[in-house]
Formats: C-alpha cells, structure tokens, sequence
C-alpha cells in the first residue's frame, strides 16, 4: 500500500497568489511532490502582502499568509523570462507528472511554455491553467482577485442583509477554486493511470463559483426570477438566525425545522406558552412572524454564552452552533479531540499551529509535515539531485541570473 | 458514447439534500456510474425544496433535486428491513465508492458501517460526510446549513470588511457552505480512488462538514494560537483598497491595492487633481487613505457609468473591476455563451431547463449530461434486475412489500 496518495507524483507549480497556490497545496498534503517555480523578477504575492487581512511583510520568507497557502511544497528560482531559465523548466517537465499555473491566459504560452510546448516534451503531461474568466472567450485576460470572482459569480448578488447592498466573499472563494482545481487534477490523473493520456484543463475561477448556485440560475430560468439577499433566513425554516449572545460580538445560530423542535426551544427558554401562540404555532405562522420571534429569543440568548446556549438546545434536539472565531475555533474540544490542528517548524516564523488536512483516510492517513518552502530552499535538490547539474553548473546559471 | 474521465468508475449513493449529492453529482458528470438510493416514497429531501417551475410543488421538478442529480441512475430502497439491507449489501459488493451522508450511529445500526461493509468488498472506497465527522464529542449535534457556515467561521467573517458593525454574521447567499463539502468530500474520495486503482485496497473517509468548511478560513482559522487574537468581519487594515459600490444601474467591485492598478485606475477616472498626489503611490498610504479619501470619490465617479461600462473599461485600463452579477445578468453572459458555460437539461417531467454545465473543461474527456436526474425509482429495473439478477415478478413484490 503508498504511503500517501499521491506518492511519486512530481508536480510543476506556476502557481501563485491563493487559488492557485492553495491547489498545488492540497496536492502536496496528498502527498505529491510540488515543485513551486518563482523568482525575483516574479515573486508571489504573498510572500509580501496579503490581500485578505492588509498585512504588509519584511521579506519573502517572513509572510505567514505565504506559510498557510503553501504548506508541504518544494521552492526552486527559475526565472522564466530567462531563455536558460525556460530550458531548467523544461527537463524539470520532461520528469513531472503535472503542471498547474495561473497566469493571465496567453501568458504562458508568450513565455514559450504553453501546453503545445510542454506535451511535445511529456505527452502525458496533465495541464492546469487557472484564471479569472477562463482560457477562451471575449473576457479572457481579464483579471480578478476572490471579491471579484464572488461578484461575477453571482454570489455577491444574494450574499448581505435585506436592506443592504451586496457583500463582497473573499479568501473561501478562492480556497473553493484551489479545491476545484485539485479535484480536477485528480480526476485526469485517474485517467491517465486507466489510458496513459494526459490532458489540458482549463480552470476558470469565476465558472467553478457559479456551480455553487445552480438552483439559483434554474429558479431564473424557469420563472424568471432573480434570487436577492435575504441575511441568515432560509426560505421555509422559522427561527433560523444568528442571535447576540454575552459577550463581545458574540453569536449563536439556531434553525428550527419542525414544531416538535420549536416546543423544545420554547421549552428551554421557559416560554412553552409560545408554541401555541397563533403567531408561532406553526411554521407557516412563524415564517411569517420570524421578525417578532427572533426579538424574542434573543431577549432570551443575550444572557448566556453561545457555547451555553448550544448545549442547552442541542440537549433536546434542536440544531444550534456558535458563530465562531479564531479563539472559538482553538477552544472547541471537538476540533481538538479530531486532530484538527498542526504545527510545523518554520526556520524563520518558529513554531505555527496550521489547519492539519481535513479529511480523515483511514488506509492513507495524511498529515501536515512541512512548512512553506523557503525562498529557493530546494535550488540543491532540484538543479543538482533532480537535473543532475553540477555546482559549477548552477553557479554559472545562478550569475546569469536564469537561476534567480 | 464519448471517453471520460472517471468512465468505469461505479458509485453508490446513500446520500440526500445538497454536500452528499453534489459530491457524486462531480463524479457522474465525469463518467462514473452514480446508482442512488432514495427512500420509498417521498425520495431525496431535495425534491420538496424547489425551486419549481411556476412555484407549483412537484417532486420531479424541483430544480435543486434536477441540478444536484444529472447522470444518475435512481433507485428506492426501503434500508431499514431485512432485505432492503441485503439488497444494500448486494450493491455495495459491486461498487468502487459508496458516498454516504447519515448519522455515524444510523450506519452502525444499519450494519452499514465501513468495519461490515469492508467485510463485503475489501476494494470499497466509502467517504461518509456527516456535520461533525465520525467521532468526536459532538458527533451527536444536529445542524442545519446555517449552524454549519457558522460553526465553520465562514458566517462570523461575512460580510467580509463588514460596514455594519452591529449587525450580525450572515450565512453567504445559497448554500455554498454545503456545496463546499460536497466538492472536499469529491476530491478526499478521487485520491482514496486513485490508491484503490494503484494497489486494489479501498479505505474510509471521513469528511465534517465543519472541518471543509473551515478549511477555507486556513488563514483566519488559526490567528489565535499563532497571535493571540481573532480577526473580525470589520477587519481593516491599511492594505485593503476595494470594494462594493453602487453605480447607474446596479453595483461595481474593485480591488486597486498594487500599484500598477492604482495608476491604471488614475488613467481611468480622467486622471484628476487629487489622485495625481504623490502620496497615493504608496500601497499602505493608499490603503489608509481609501475610506475617508478615495471611496467617495469612487462613489461619486461611479454614479454616471453603467455596470458593464465600467467593468469593461475598467479592464482595459488593467484595473482590477468586476460587476456585481445578478442570476439574469450572468445567463445572459456573451463571454458564458462563448464558452458554452450553460447547458440545456430536457427532462421527462420537468421539460428543458437551463443550467450551469461543467466547473472547469477537460480537453481529452469533457464533462458531459449524458442523462437527466432519474425520476423517483427509474432505474429499478434495470438494477434490481439486470444488476442483481431479480426477476420481474421479485420487484413487483418488493414493490408491494415496499421495499422499493
């Protein structure tokens, strides 16, 4: 049996930024080898910034945000504009599996390593290129970031309060595209172990969005509707919100499905009177009245934790959870008791608690092992063990800059 | 019939509602053989939820029961008599993955737990979603969609960069929470595929749906144990340049935080007085600067423009611009239709309906609709009988025993 999934698989990583670096990622915690290719003329990101949190970092190695997005991968300094540079990328493709980037559309293949280029080298390569609209179509070089691809998805447009205008999703969308993309390099490698052929997979982060919503766009095309924004309510279930507990911006969710589960509810806040009231007594009625309800159970949740709040409904029967934070997060003795958390050492940040993998395999268990690369931490093994170049070799390359 | 991806793949779903569908929903839209299991009468909960033609309920025509279904096979099964789980054991002996999305203790019950079943076929790959995972002190906690994108940090982030700052979390719009799950689940399921097909041996998953989800929060999730605090939905710190903001006929998003797309944006708005000032070259001075300087001015400028003019204009100045899309805005996308992005559906009972087609293309083995969503027990036949070799007189007496 491997040891890991994806073991022996040797993967090429363009990627930067965290759609794409996020998906080189996931691979990597499957076990494959993910040789990230950057530069100084061309340095990821998020080695300097982050978008999502406004954090500005010292230097390329210092970046936490960089540590989260690339967990468990190799760095080897290629630049690509660098004709030598182009052919250290080549005899690293002619012995990899898979080739993930997500350049602007076009770009790649200006640079002389586009899919055309880079099969006639390994005809079994798998391609991805991820991007904001896709490969094809007018729209094709348009650029994004997560709020963006959450706009022209469309799920900006029926994300917000009522009475508000829309609200921008970030960082989620683009770890959703990141899965999509290992999902979808998965699925060519299924094939090629079936029929030896490798493939081009074209990624677009704003159509791997929209699937997420197909209900949405058939309700539109059926009936000509379109969907808006309507906060935490869901279109039949009454309760169903987020109540203010004690505390600071402190939160817990309740949805009620069945009027067994509102009695109990009613029950627990010692007003049992309520689930006869006409107003409530059904869920028709309080759908209908869910403004007036909420008022009154958060009278109710103010004075307990939201921790105190899901024990108490969760003892009989009704679905509650706390709305949670960082700190709830590192508290719930759940998460804890499933071995949600890692550390890796990282030589410059120290010691960092990660998100270990999420999904439990029982035959191949998998595991946080390593930190984000350095800065060309693995030049040595990739040029020296891997290409077989001497060191003279690669000092030469290193002066001409190609390695870089 | 054309090649795809997972082609000869067999799965069994015992799964219903929208993250365990929607998992064998990718799987079946590559090629993979989908039998799925609903109880007698009532079938998958999804069939009740709509969106309906006409908002007529009818339990062929709910749109989230069509999207989440294409290219299975449908059978009934009543699991809880004898020969419901023997006819359950049968199809398990003939199958690669089994996705299930029950409670733990139900499967137990059952004998349906990964210890029985791996009895009955050594290969089986069976990923089991649940809330809160297989074990764990809150394995026993019911949650709603909205409990889940609470529990998993997405709600308290939303709305991210929040201008309301006493109003609660939200849930994003849809079900994206589950949608999510679905797709980790899908990809923990093809790597446990992909050691199944290198060395025969199958394996359990275990997926929370809690843990998917805050595994795209990997940046916020762990702020806590590394810092010693908990980043908000108000966060808004200095590199943040961008946002939502409304327009002639509807609402922008922008995100100008590099520099080359703050000169780009310059350019764009006709490069006036104030945005010529030197200060506005610096990234973090720019960010410091963006609600009190340059929001409003956004605002003001935007006011003129449609949604589609500045979206377009605005990349052509290389700036980072999107529109906020509603569900008719993005049916009706040249740029969508260029790509063939939607797909028509054409249903027995429900007629032809549009919807949203592959998450990303492969060139070698396309996604495809081969089949619509079965209606409720339209493939007994053909697996009852052809598959496990009951004869025609056997169905019609399971169908009166309902069994099936």
């Amino acid at each position: 049996m491997l040891e890991y999934p994806l073991e022996g698989i040797r993967i090429v990583d363009f990627a930067w930024a965290w759609a794409g670096a996020q998906a080189t990622s996931i691979l990597a915690l499957l076990g494959a080898e993910v040789i990230k290719i950057e530069s100084m003329r061309r340095i990821d990101h998020s080695r300097v910034f982050s978008l999502t949190t406004g954090q500005w970092f010292d230097e390329p190695d210092s970046s936490v945000i960089f540590n989260d997005m690339n967990l468990g991968k190799m760095s080897a300094n290629i630049d690509l504009s660098h004709p030598e540079g182009v052919d250290l990328v080549k005899k690293l493709v002619k012995i990899s599996d898979v080739v993930v980037q997500n350049m602007r559309p076009g770009k790649i293949d200006g640079l002389g390593l586009g899919y055309d280029v880079l099969r006639e080298i390994k005809p079994d390569i798998i391609m991805l290129s991820s991007s904001a609209r896709g490969n094809t179509g007018p729209e094709r070089e348009y650029i994004g970031y997560a709020p963006l691809f959450s706009a022209i998805s469309g799920f900006a447009y029926i994300s917000g309060y009522e009475d508000e205008d829309p609200v921008r999703l970030s960082g989620e969308i683009d770890l959703l595209s990141a899965t999509s993309s290992a999902f979808a390099v998965l699925a060519a490698l299924i094939h090629r172990q079936q029929t030896g052929e490798g493939q081009f997979i074209d990624l677009s982060s704003t159509e791997a969005t929209s699937v997420f919503m197909g209900e949405v766009f058939m309700d539109y095309c059926m009936n000509g509707r379109i969907q808006t924004r309507h906060g935490n309510k869901d279109p039949f279930m009454a309760p169903h919100n987020v109540y203010r507990c004690k505390g600071e911006d402190k939160w817990v969710s309740i949805a009620v499905a069945t009027d067994d589960e509102f009695k109990s509810l009613c029950q627990v806040i010692g007003h049992l009177e309520w689930a006869t009231d006409e107003r409530f007594a059904d869920s028709f009625s309080r759908w209908h009245n869910q403004a007036e309800l909420d008022k009154l159970i958060e009278i109710w949740t103010v004075n307990h934790t939201h921790t105190e709040v899901t024990q108490m409904l969760q003892e009989v029967g009704v679905a509650a959870a706390p709305s949670c934070n960082s700190e709830d997060i590192w508290n719930d003795p759940h998460l804890r008791d499933r071995g949600f958390w890692a550390e890796v050492d990282h030589p410059i940040l120290g010691r960092k608690t990660v998100i270990d993998t999420v999904w439990k395999l029982s035959g191949t268990p998998l595991e946080v092992n390593r930190p984000a690369p350095l800065f060309g931490e693995h030049n040595q093994y990739v040029f020296g063990e891997l290409l077989g170049l001497s060191d003279s070799e690669i000092e030469k390359l290193k002066k001409k800059k190609a390695i870089f | 019939m054309n090649k795809q991806a997972l082609t000869g793949v067999k799965v069994l779903e015992y799964a219903q509602f929208v993250a365990g569908p929607y998992c064998t929903k990718l799987l079946a839209d590559l090629g993979a053989e989908v039998i799925k299991i609903e109880p007698p009468g009532a079938g998958d909960r999804s069939r009740n939820q709509g969106p309906f033609p006409n908002d007529i309920p009818h339990a062929e025509k709910s749109a989230l029961f069509l999207y989440l279904n294409t290219n299975k096979l449908g059978v009934t099964l009543d699991t809880g008599i004898p020969t419901g789980k023997e006819i359950f054991h049968k199809l398990v002996e003939n199958v690669d993955v089994l996705i299930d999305d029950n409670h733990p203790q139900q499967m137990r019950e059952l004998g349906f737990d990964y210890a029985t079943l791996r009895q009955i076929n050594p290969r089986l790959v069976m990923t089991s979603i649940a809330p809160f995972g297989q074990n764990g002190p809150h394995t026993e906690y019911k949650a709603c969609p909205l409990n889940l994108v609470h529990a998993g940090m997405l709600g308290y982030m939303t709305p991210w960069v929040s201008r309301w700052p006493d109003r609660e979390p939200l849930q994003p719009g849809g079900m994206l929470g589950e949608y999510g799950a679905g797709l980790s689940a899908a990809t923990a399921t093809l790597a446990a595929l992909y050691v199944q097909r290198m060395s025969g041996e199958g394996q359990h998953v275990d997926v929370s749906k809690q843990e998917a989800i805050l595994a795209l929060n990997r940046v916020n999730a762990p702020q806590f144990p590394n810092d010693g605090e908990s980043d908000t939905r108000f966060v808004n710190l200095s590199g943040l340049l961008g946002d939502i903001v409304p327009c002639k006929d509807g609402h922008i998003v922008f995100q100008i935080n590099e520099t080359h797309h703050w000169k780009g944006f310059v350019q764009l708005i006709g490069n006036p007085e104030w945005a010529r000032d030197p200060v506005y070259l610096d990234g973090a001075e720019r960010g410091r600067r963006f609600q009190t300087e340059i929001r409003p001015r956004v605002i003001e400028w935007a006011k003129a423009y449609t949604k589609e003019d500045l979206y377009h204009k605005g990349q052509a100045a290389n700036c980072p611009f999107a529109v906020v899309n509603s569900a008719e805005d993005i049916v009706n996308s040249e740029h969508l239709k260029s790509r063939g992005f939607f797909v028509d559906v054409d249903h027995p009972a429900a007629g032809k309906i549009k919807q949203p087609g592959a998450p990303f293309i492969m060139s070698e083995t396309p996604w495809q609709v081969q089949s619509p969503a079965p209606l409720l027990g339209q493939h007994n036949e053909q697996v009852y009988c052809d598959r496990l070799g009951y004869d025609k007189h056997d169905l019609l007496t399971m169908r009166k025993a309902g069994i099936i």
